[in-house]
């Protein structure tokens, strides 16, 4: 059974150790010797008075926290779907109420806004 | 140029960061893609929101006012070229009329009506690198390819008849340079003749696309009195449902006599500023195949020998012609002392050149009313409240030119 | 595993490297030229016969560029980051089966690299994994700029990503399979999935543009807005990385797209052996790419978010719901 995970893993390797060579050529191959400014970080030609790394607003993570909740539902889906014919009606009723409630919740975020991004 | 610091607090060294509230200062600009130029906007960021947006403009000074009082009235419509390359005749032709008032003369009237169609080719220019950009800044390349063909036969036009490209210092005090070449009406014309379809090209790539119309409806809206307050002129501020337009409000080169229209909506948005800049191209048109049909012939230069430079062959038969050419060249024409504020309706707005003569071959003064400079006031206004994406929008729809902000 | 196995799988894992390497090459190549014959130029054709080797002198010329690793950076990060999109980019093409088993020197050699039941949730495994580089990567290049392309990136690709899996769940429950070898079996006995999950069809298309980030959605990147975007702080190899796993996502997703709906390496005529049908199908789909690319302006940040959360995450729920119901009705 994992051993048809071998091959994959062997893919893995092989294009990690791709990786890693052109990212070690990169730094053997160019030139050397940085000149004034080259290494700051670019802001439209301005020198950045403040550093990037900053708080950011929480809707992303408010975001991340829907997208949690709906692919987990999604995930939920796949192993019903491949044995959906074999459910029958069973499986389409359960499934319909499932869909049900994930459609409320949904219907509940995008009243609470969280699906507006403004 | 001093700029406010962020909110919050830089440690002493000024590297170190402590967090800021939730907005982020960043700059766009000088060296960034969309803003037209070397324009510099410091920005406040909540998210991708805009909280404070500051134009920080002097990238591209070049002291133009100040050169032009060391060098002669005629030597001054080079720089004119320079400050708005996208459109150089309007420029010329609004320096040319102030300099023509303060001598008191007038251009010949086949002069004259080649201006209105150099004026209004300059106008469509203009809009086409206009419309390429702005589509470009929403992020649809192809419009800007399809736009640079047509400018592309426009600079030929220009290069035919001038020599230059882009710095054509064509129009001159007293007339233009030369006359017409020969086949050059007949190109312009067939391409007069052929561009309204090009234009429905273009509007078939934009004008309906709902991607486009959601990037820019309800974006930047500005009220007509906002409009107003600012001092906006030129498609913004017909795009706010006001009608003013120099052509038909202070006629000069004889728009009066032409039969076009002021095109005007009411949205304020930068769709609407789209679709005033395409009916401007069609009354462009228009106006352009008016001037062809009834060009006169005659001159195209004033025949006052104390202010057009003599032409070549005369030189070597006539003494006199000789002695105004020396006069001319060493020291340029003098005009009587006294100041003249001369306006025009250039492509991006209302182009006013204010000159003081104290009665030598050079002005005391020369202030350019730049369209430009005062129509970027409108941004602030326009961007708070949007994100990044409608900041880019809003600087594409405003069609500002560097250097003509910092002369 | 053999020994002869694990030589097998070592040459299939070279193979679909230097393949998917040649492809992203020629992508590059091709995209430029359909775009320049769309705006009414050449696009490059100097460098070799019609500009065919121009891909190699963009890559000589990346290889000499100097690799600059800008201060402030959290340097693990920031090299970590393209060489996690460059090694799922590749890895997802191992479950894709390019053709039929075929006999060579005596063996049954199936093409494709592996084939288990999960093998469409691996693809997508990988795909969520590859945002991590790219998230990473906007994190760690302290830029302003990055970081917002990260941030777009993070919400863009978590938000697709469920329209994607669920427009997904409709071709399951018919092939009642997730291996992809399966599904591409169950259509060459019925019906191309395209015609009975036309809806899915379209949302997988929009949701995949969206998770490469490629024209109109190309948010993360957008050059007008965020100059570069996440890569703005890379330089050379490094950044040719970042290009590399683009391009060869867009091959994957289109491979996907043409195993799943089109299907897959089976050919209405047999005028092309299979792996020839699916390069054929692929190629349509990442034309489809550029042509997009040509003609449509970007979408706002939030636009994107609402196609995503309230028209393809609905849609697609509803296509399950159809889909469970015109399944049971039939049977």
């Amino acid at each position: 059974m994992l051993e048809s995970y071998g091959p994959v893993l062997i893919l893995i390797l092989l294009s990690s150790a791709l990786a890693a060579l052109v990212l070690g050529l990169s730094s053997i191959m160019g030139p050397r010797g940085l000149g004034r400014g080259a290494r700051d970080t670019y802001e439209s030609g301005i020198i950045p008075t403040t550093s990037a790394r900053q708080r950011f607003p929480v809707r992303f993570a408010l975001l991340a926290m829907l997208f949690l909740v709906f692919d987990i539902e999604v995930i939920f889906f796949y192993p019903w779907a491949v044995i959906f014919r074999r459910l029958g009606l069973y499986g389409l009723i359960e499934m319909l109420l499932f869909i049900g409630l994930l459609f409320v919740g949904y219907i509940y975020a995008f009243k609470k806004g969280a699906l507006n991004w403004e | 140029m001093a700029i406010a610091p962020p909110r919050g607090d830089t440690a002493a060294n000024g590297t170190q960061v402590i967090l800021s509230g939730d907005s982020m200062t960043i700059n766009m600009g000088p060296q960034h893609p969309s803003t037209h130029g070397v324009l510099r906007l410091v920005l406040d960021l909540e998210g991708e929101t805009v909280t404070r947006c500051e134009p920080v403009i002097g990238y591209l000074h070049t002291g133009f006012e100040k050169t032009y009082e060391e060098k002669t009235y005629l030597q001054g419509v080079v720089l004119t070229d320079r400050m708005d390359y996208l459109a150089p005749l309007s420029n010329n032709l609004g320096y040319a009329l102030a300099i023509e008032r303060l001598l008191g003369i007038e251009a010949p009237p086949r002069a004259t009506v080649i201006r209105v169609l150099l004026a209004e080719l300059t106008r469509i220019n203009n809009h086409l690198v206009w419309l390429g950009t702005q589509a470009l800044d929403l992020g649809a390349m192809s419009a800007f390819f399809y736009c640079f063909r047509e400018r592309e036969v426009l600079l030929d036009l220009f290069e035919m008849m001038s020599g230059a490209r882009l710095m054509t210092s064509f129009i001159r005090p007293g007339g233009l340079m030369a006359d017409l070449p020969d086949g050059w009406i007949e190109r312009a014309e067939s391409f007069l003749r052929e561009f309204p379809g090009h234009i429905v090209e273009y509007e078939s790539l934009l004008t309906e696309n709902e991607i486009f119309k959601e990037r820019t409806i309800g974006i930047g809206i500005l009220s007509p009195e906002q409009a107003q307050a600012l001092d906006l002129t030129g498609p913004s501020l017909r795009a706010c449902g006001i009608p003013w337009d120099l052509r038909k409000l202070a006629p000069y080169c004889g728009y009066e006599t032409y039969d076009f229209a002021v095109p005007t909506l009411t949205g304020g948005d930068v769709y609407d500023r789209y679709l005033i800049r395409m009916a401007e191209m069609r009354e462009s048109t228009k106006i352009a195949l008016q001037a062809i049909d009834r060009l006169p012939t005659g001159p195209v230069m004033t025949a006052d020998r104390k202010i057009a430079i003599p032409p070549r062959a005369e030189l070597a038969t006539s003494m006199e012609a000789l002695i105004h050419h020396f006069k001319l060249v060493s020291e340029g024409f003098k005009p009587p002392e006294g100041e003249v504020y001369t306006c025009i309706e250039s492509p991006k707005g209302e182009i006013g050149f204010y000159l003081v003569s104290d009665g030598t071959g050079k002005p005391y003064r020369c202030h350019v009313r730049a369209p430009s400079f005062i129509n970027l006031q409108s941004l602030p206004p326009m961007s708070v409240g949007g994100l990044v994406a409608d900041l880019v929008a809003i600087i594409g729809s405003i069609d500002p030119v560097l250097g003509e902000v910092d002369r | 595993m053999t020994g002869g196995d694990i030589i097998e799988a070592v040459v299939k894992s070279l193979i679909i490297i230097v393949a998917l390497l040649t492809a992203f090459a020629y992508m590059t190549l091709y995209e430029r030229r359909i775009l320049g014959r769309m705006q009414l130029r050449s696009g490059p054709n100097r460098v070799g016969p019609a500009g065919l080797l121009q891909p190699v002198a963009d890559g000589v010329k990346l290889a000499f560029k100097q690799a600059i690793t800008p201060r402030g950076v959290d340097k693990p990060l920031y090299l970590l980051a393209p060489a996690i999109s460059v090694v799922t980019a590749l890895s997802a093409f191992a479950v894709i089966p390019v053709g039929p088993t075929y006999n060579i020197f005596g063996r049954a050699i199936p093409f494709h690299l592996a084939d288990f039941n999960v093998g469409l949730l691996f693809v997508l495994a990988m795909g969520s994994l590859g945002a991590y580089g790219i998230v990473l990567a906007g994190y760690a290049s302290n830029n302003k700029y990055s970081l917002l392309g990260g941030l777009r990136a993070a919400a863009q690709l978590i938000s697709y990503e469920l329209a994607l899996g669920l427009s997904l769940v409709g071709i399951l429950m018919i092939s009642g399979s997730l291996s992809l070898t399966a599904i591409v079996e169950g259509q060459a006995r019925g019906l191309w999935y395209i015609l009975v999950q036309p809806l899915a069809f379209v949302i997988y298309l929009i949701s995949a543009i969206a998770e490469t980030n490629r024209a109109p959605f190309d948010l993360v990147e957008a050059e007008q807005e965020l100059v570069g975007g996440y890569h703005t702080e890379y330089t050379g190899l490094r950044f040719a990385l970042f290009f590399m796993a683009e391009y060869i996502n867009m091959v994957t997703v289109s491979a996907l797209a043409a195993t799943l709906f089109l299907g897959g390496w089976h050919g209405p005529f047999d005028l092309l052996s299979g792996p020839w049908w699916l390069l054929a199908k692929i190629i349509l789909i990442l034309t489809l790419y550029v042509v997009l690319r040509a003609t449509l302006p970007r979408l706002r940040y939030d636009q994107l978010m609402r196609l995503g959360w309230h028209w393809l995450l609905p849609l697609a729920l509803l296509n399950v719901v159809l889909t469970a119901i015109g399944i049971t009705l039939l049977q």
